[in-house]
């Protein structure tokens, strides 16, 4: 009965940000289409609505089928029958009602029987899936990969595959082997060409790959011989109905548990090649990674959702020395801070997500026609930005999802600890996402070039200039000192002009910006919406501290305080 | 083999999620109050309908519903779900229809709509919980009827086979077509809206609604058939009007009283004279009929 889409207020708030009337236009292309498909909008206020109706049936399915059946999808989990994955039988019941509900290739183009969505309201019913199953978002989710054969492929790869997402196959991406996880230049999975009939084939073996066992998968390959680092990787499409890969075994793993995680043996298996041979990792896993980050992001979001309020249902029933235990400060001091970090992810997750959604439509505008200069800045800014706040998103928003499941089951107290209480499998769901698509230390390696070069500080400055009610300048004054306690730390850093001391450094100016830029975001809300003024005031207090913690940090240290860390 | 189906729905308070102010002081259902929803059963008979249109291409799924104008939402819901198109039956002339009135309006619409095979509905629906109207309606057409269908196996050859959920167990059943069936919420529930079926009709609209709304896409009935929801009066089926609305009810609301829903033992009735006429005599002398 539930609905976890209008059941929640705030959605419907980043849906309804001002920048969408661009996002849509682009992405509509002036609404081109709405003589050619019976589904496309008219205009802009049609466009929204159908984004609120798809995101509705999302809503009811999260709340009517997927979040009921995640308890005994954890438990019961996939198996393998006859190499090939067979799924919990309630994970199959998502498929099928999301399936059905035509809720696959949400963001592909109508030509390929997509919805043709913008990437925000994707990424919202991936934050509405992932609360409701945080396990099952990664298959559902992995309609990413069409997204990279539509960026990279051929025409007639998209005109062949694209259709079959869209009509509910799943998809994997094989990157991971044994030994190449965080360093994907080291893949050795053999990719050789046949003069004889001019295919290529996949020898090797693969491991950890999230449903590996989908339909349709891209595969990360040394194409050339005699290479040892990324430049010698190709991407290659597998068609599973080659039936030339083995699932060798299934992870059995600490949660996400209904997410089959294959180890998968290449045996001459025939496979095509997507774009240009050795730009592989260089360049298509790199844009596969950041949609797939932005995901991440979107589950995070997700699972914290799920975490806030499993601990507010919680606190305010348990009852203790004669009242609930939500009236203790000790409790409600957690459970503001979570809505407040929750609030914060959320709005970096959205803000994030347009910046995508705009340079990545200006990106596919361009193989139509011949973007105008300006056109062409406006798509080169954004992408800068989405660069930079992609790990940030990812980074931040993982942790903070680990930090809202902790307290959550903490709040929990001993019942948490126990299987009873959907907080257990939560709190399991949630250690993932600090770790896959890229550790936090790796989002950090990436996002530190946006401290280095004043990326996020531009961004912040722009926030700064925006309009503010007058009630609401006082936390802008606390952000603009922030700030200026940002830019000194990380000049301090900057300046002793050695790598591995930012390196040391990194995550705390990373976080620091991350404060920030959090903070200004959640301001703007408040600005648009009372709802989210505690949240901004709690979030900008405790952003302050924690910036100021890490500047003391960095100002009390020098090169050669770096020595007694090295011992270890 | 393609079907021609008619799917009966009602649109319903939602019964099952009340809050305090659902009645209003005199008894009745406070209807503002409750959002109006499809009745879940008739959900359950559209799914049995869809599945039949998965398996018979060419089949097509029709809604006739009967209500105020804004029970077209029911007709809308069916189409997104896939469903073909819909007849909303609206008039005051139909207003504070009993089940009598209303298995009568809507049989007399079923006979303009003419061509058809099947005629599902629901068991019952989650207001009156009377489960008369399907039945009502397969008698007022002379068809045959099965009750509590819980999953309809087949329906080729002039043959329709349903399984139906009894008490104590299932029965499989044969009956010819065209026939109605009643279906329980035993079956399977329906599929969801579909997305693009959801963008394609969402502006599909009745003459009164495309009337009353002042803004865009008023030429997309026009381009676009699909998008009309038929809407029939009292003049547009052919009726005689002493069995319509209220007058054409016999059923009278003697009083009504908050009662506490105690479980008691039920009453097995056999189906014969003599244990019906029992029955009839003991309803009229504690005044349940009469």
């Amino acid at each position: 009965m539930a609905n976890f889409f209008t059941d929640n207020p705030d959605l419907k708030f980043h849906l309804t940000h001002p920048m969408m009337e661009k996002i849509v236009a682009l992405k509509e292309r002036n609404f081109a289409d709405k003589d050619t498909f019976d589904y496309a909008p008219m205009d802009f206020e049609d466009a929204m609505d159908s984004y609120d109706k798809v995101l509705e049936i999302v809503g009811e399915i999260c709340g009517d089928i997927i979040a009921p059946n995640a308890e005994s999808v954890d438990q019961e989990g996939p198996k393998i029958v006859n190499n090939e994955v067979v799924y919990a039988k309630g994970t199959q019941e998502n498929l099928d009602a999301l399936v059905e509900a035509g809720l696959m290739g949400i963001t592909l183009p109508r030509k390929y029987e997509g919805l043709n969505f913008p990437i925000v309201p994707y990424i919202m019913a991936a934050d509405i899936v992932s609360r409701a199953d945080a396990g099952f978002v990664n298959i559902w989710g992995l309609q990413d990969c069409a997204e990279t054969i539509n960026e990279f492929g051929d025409e007639d790869q998209k005109a062949r595959f694209l259709p079959r997402i869209s009509n509910g196959e799943t998809a994997a991406m094989d990157l991971t082997e044994p030994d190449a996880g965080s360093d994907l230049q080291a893949v050795q999975l053999k990719a050789s060409f046949n003069e004889k009939d001019g295919k290529w084939y996949l020898n090797g073996v693969k491991r950890f790959i999230t449903n590996g066992d989908g339909h349709v998968a891209l595969v990360l390959a040394r194409s050339e011989e005699a290479t040892q680092d990324g430049r010698g990787l190709s991407m290659f499409i597998y068609d599973r109905n080659s039936k030339a890969v083995i699932v060798r075994r299934l992870e059995n793993k600490m949660g996400i548990k209904g997410s089959p995680t294959c180890e998968l043996v290449f045996k001459n298996a025939p496979a095509e090649l997507v774009g240009s041979r050795k730009m592989g990792l260089i360049k298509y896993v790199m844009a596969l990674m950041n949609g797939a980050r932005l995901g991440i992001g979107a589950q995070s979001v997700g699972i914290s959702e799920a975490a806030y309020r499993e601990g507010l249902n919680y606190a305010k029933e348990r009852q203790q020395f004669g009242k609930a235990i939500i009236k203790f400060p000790a409790v409600y001091e957690l459970l503001s801070t979570m809505k407040a970090k929750l609030d914060a992810s959320r709005t970096l997750l959205y803000e994030t997500s347009r910046m995508v959604d705009v340079y990545k439509t200006y990106m596919h505008i361009s193989e139509e026609r011949k973007l105008e200069p300006q056109e062409r800045d406006e798509m080169k800014r954004y992408q800068k930005m989405a660069d930079y706040f992609t790990p940030l998103l990812k980074g931040m928003t993982s942790e903070y999802c680990n930090q809202l499941a902790y307290d959550s089951l903490q709040i929990h107290g001993g019942s948490g600890f126990m299987k009873d209480y959907p907080i257990e499998r939560i709190y399991r769901d949630a250690r993932i996402t600090t770790i896959y698509e890229g550790t936090t230390q790796l989002q950090v390696v990436a996002a530190i070039r946006g401290v280095t070069t004043g990326g996020y500080l531009d961004r912040i400055r722009e926030y700064e200039a925006m309009e503010l009610r007058p009630e609401l300048h006082g936390f802008r004054r606390t952000l603009i000192g922030m700030t200026e306690e940002y830019v000194h730390a990380a000049k301090t850093v900057v300046d002793v002009k050695d790598n591995e001391y930012v390196d040391f450094h990194a995550r705390r100016l990373v976080e620091m910006a991350g404060h920030i830029v959090m903070g200004y975001l959640l301001l703007l809300d408040t600005q648009r919406n009372e709802m989210f003024k505690n949240s901004t005031e709690i979030y900008i207090h405790m952003g302050k501290a924690e910036n100021t913690s890490r500047a003391e940090f960095i100002h009390n240290f020098t090169l050669d305080d770096l020595g007694v860390y090295k011992l270890v | 083999m393609g079907l021609k189906i008619i799917v009966l729905a009602k649109q319903v308070p939602d019964t099952r999620n009340v809050g305090k102010d659902a009645m209003k002081a005199d008894g009745t259902v406070n209807r503002a109050a409750l959002a109006a929803i499809f009745n879940p059963e008739d959900l359950n008979a559209l799914e049995q309908a869809l599945r039949l249109k998965d398996r018979y291409p060419g089949s097509e799924i029709t809604i006739l519903t009967m209500g105020p104008g804004r029970a077209a939402d029911i007709i809308r819901e069916g189409l997104y779900r896939g469903a073909d198109k819909g007849y909303l039956l609206t008039d005051r002339a139909f207003a504070g229809s009993d089940t009598l009135a209303t298995s009568y309006a809507i049989a007399c619409a079923i006979r303009k709509i003419k061509n058809f095979d099947l005629i599902v509905a629901g068991r019952q629906a989650i207001d009156g919980d009377t489960a008369q109207v399907g039945p009502q309606v397969a008698e007022k057409l002379h068809l045959p009827q099965i009750t509590y269908a819980q999953e309809v196996k087949s329906a080729e050859n002039g043959k329709i086979t349903v399984v139906r959920r009894l008490e104590r167990g299932v029965e499989t059943v044969e009956a010819p077509l065209p026939c109605v069936i009643t279906v329980n919420s035993s079956a399977p529930d329906c599929r969801p809206r579909n997305a693009k079926r959801v963008m394609k009709y969402k502006h599909a609209k009745t003459v009164t609604e495309s009337q009353a709304q002042s803004e865009d896409y008023i030429d997309l009935s026009t381009d676009r058939p699909y998008l009309n929801i038929e809407e029939w009066s009292v003049n547009d089926i052919e009726t005689d009007m002493k069995w319509l609305g209220l007058g054409g009810s016999p059923t009278k609301v003697k009083k009504i009283e908050n009662v506490v829903f105690q479980a008691k033992e039920s009453k097995r009735i056999t189906n014969n004279e003599e244990e019906l006429e029992a029955m009839i005599v003991e309803l009229i002398e504690n005044h349940t009929i009469g």
